[in-house]
């Protein structure tokens, strides 16, 4: 019998399977179906204090091995959403509440916010790679960070954890950072900035012309970034960027995540993905003769 | 590739006052009810219904409405426009007696559906309901069809004065119809919805689209159902669950609009 339960920190999950922030979780409808799916957490979409349109379309295209886009931290507000969190009935898959602001006050007020509405944890989203004074401007600052992650613990008693952007040159830095200010948990990777340009019209199709980069293309990158983290900090590492398969999850686990997340791949094989990648696993560790997850977390370090 | 492609504007004709239909070159199979993203590079790329099929040319007829419907709108034969598609599930053709009924620019959309209909010999009757008479367009593309074209406007300029969804009580009333197809303001195919008891029904639904690939949720309705590609057509059945249908829509931030 194999048993495919893995936890993240004091979260337990059914399967090691998540929803990635940003993909069908603009309501409580698209993150039921997501739940109905087989996702094993849920991450919502990343929410600020007031509501943001985002970038004008093209804000999503698709390129030979991923996806680009920019859609520019789209969402309501986190007091609209917030009604949208207290619909999930869930008891089984956690909830985690992504939340992005600019500095401390602001990440600890989405963060109480967020405990309040009932989530399990909260991802900083503190790498998008196209927003100005957002994501990637404030996870690149070691100073700033470890400000916003101290402010954050010091005011909710959720896991906190933090997502990392592959397109920083201090990644050790930063991770070492993220675990010194006490963060439970740190999620790699988020995309990788990139461009893509019309050749008739001469033109980047997206609309903010630069965005990031997933999918297949940057699961190595986000293997290596994993590797990398797992050697440098002891608290979870959840890893993300281009799994697409059960074969693609376990690589990441034994790089040393303790769960995944899933978002390209609801376009590549449907919101099924879920169900899918974890009859992978069964059946890769079925026929490898492993049992619980647990022995294949970090079995690249053996 | 889920990308835009840039083709050129072949032909582009005035409907009625701020309604224009432009066609391209078609890049295949196109069903009834599908859709093309369509981008104006530098201004937006927005989801358009197809309002004419052939084996070559594909069109769109849209009314300007926001500042990308109004730069596609000042766009001349040979400017350049990005297309992504056919996307989107379409419609599906069941029984002999077929009722259609379109509002407002949703009648674009319904007409290669009426000619698929009477190229089966379908027996097709079509209610086109508009504001006011100046609005009205298409109705000699469905006249030559064959269908009995029926005109509602809601100041009586023409034809039955009232909603198209009033007047499609009495064609129900009257007619033994096998199916309703609908495409207009949400609150008319709502009305349709609940006159059709047991009828089959479709109806197409528009949303703010982002992605329009399955992925972002800008679309969905109901329990997840994305508009971009499970829709933009969902039968009688499914809507009757759907919340949102003839509720609220959401802007590009998510905040919820009432109808």
């Amino acid at each position: 019998m194999v048993d495919i339960r893995t936890t993240i920190g004091s979260l337990s999950l059914q399967n090691p399977t998540m929803l990635a922030s940003g993909i069908m979780d603009e309501d409580a409808g698209s993150m039921h179906r997501m739940i109905d799916s087989g996702a094993g957490a849920i991450v919502t979409k990343s929410i600020g204090t007031h509501p943001r349109e985002g970038y004008a379309n093209p804000t999503v295209i698709e390129l030979d091995h991923g996806l680009l886009n920019a859609m520019g931290l789209p969402n309501p507000g986190i007091d609209q959403y917030g009604e949208e969190i207290k619909k999930i009935k869930t008891t089984k898959v956690p909830l985690i509440g992504s939340i992005y602001a600019a500095d401390a006050p602001e990440f600890t007020l989405l963060a109480q916010k967020m405990q309040h509405y009932g989530v399990s944890a909260v991802e900083l989203n503190v790498s998008c790679p196209h927003a100005k004074h957002y994501g990637l401007e404030v996870g690149s600052d070691p100073v700033l960070l470890h400000d916003i992650i101290r402010n954050v613990k010091n005011h909710i008693t959720l896991p906190v954890f933090v997502k990392v952007s592959p397109n920083i040159m201090n990644l050790s830095e930063i991770v070492q950072t993220i675990e010194d200010a006490g963060a439970n948990g740190i999620v790699a990777i988020n995309t990788v900035k990139a461009m893509a340009i019309d050749l008739q019209t001469k033109r980047p199709i997206l609309a903010n012309k630069t965005g990031g980069y997933s999918g297949k293309a940057i699961k190595p990158i986000g293997i290596r970034c994993v590797y990398d983290i797992a050697q440098t900090v002891d608290i979870p590492i959840i890893g993300v960027g281009g799994i697409t398969t059960g074969l693609d999850a376990i690589e990441y686990l034994m790089a040393g995540a303790s769960a995944v997340q899933i978002g390209s791949a609801v376009y590549y094989r449907g919101p099924e993905v879920f169900h899918l990648i974890c009859q992978e696993i069964r059946t890769w560790m079925k026929k490898n003769k492993y049992t619980t997850i647990t022995e294949i977390i970090g079995a690249s370090f053996q | 590739m889920n990308r835009p492609v840039i083709t050129t504007i072949l032909t582009s004709k005035i409907e009625a006052p701020n309604i224009k239909t432009i066609t391209f070159r078609s890049p295949g199979k196109v069903t009834p009810g599908q859709y093309f993203m369509i981008w104006i590079p530098g201004v937006d790329e927005i989801p358009m219904s197809v309002s004419q099929i052939t084996p070559t040319v594909i069109g769109i007829t849209f009314r300007k409405v926001g500042d990308a419907t109004n730069a596609l709108f000042q766009l001349q034969n040979g400017a350049q426009i990005g297309i992504r598609g056919p996307l989107g599930n379409g419609f599906t053709l069941t029984g002999k007696h077929l009722l259609f009924v379109g509002g407002g620019t949703g009648i674009g959309m319904l007409t290669p559906l009426v000619e698929q209909a009477r190229k089966k010999k379908l027996t097709t009757t079509v209610i086109l309901g508009v504001q006011t008479k100046e609005q009205l367009f298409f109705q000699h593309r469905f006249q030559r069809t064959g269908a009995t074209v029926l005109v509602s406007t809601d100041d009586g300029s023409m034809g039955y004065k009232g909603f198209a969804s009033e007047l499609a009580k009495d064609v129900l009333a009257k007619e033994r119809i096998d199916a309703v197809y609908t495409c207009g303001p949400e609150q008319m195919m709502t009305a349709l919805l609940s006159l059709c008891k047991n009828i089959p029904f479709q109806a197409s639904l528009e949303r703010y689209m982002k992605c329009a690939i399955g992925i972002c949720g800008q679309c969905c309705v109901g329990r997840g159902l994305r508009v971009c590609v499970d829709g933009p057509i969902f039968d009688g059945n499914t809507l009757k669950k759907i919340e949102d249908f003839g509720s609220y829509h959401r802007d590009a931030a998510g905040r919820k609009i009432r109808f």
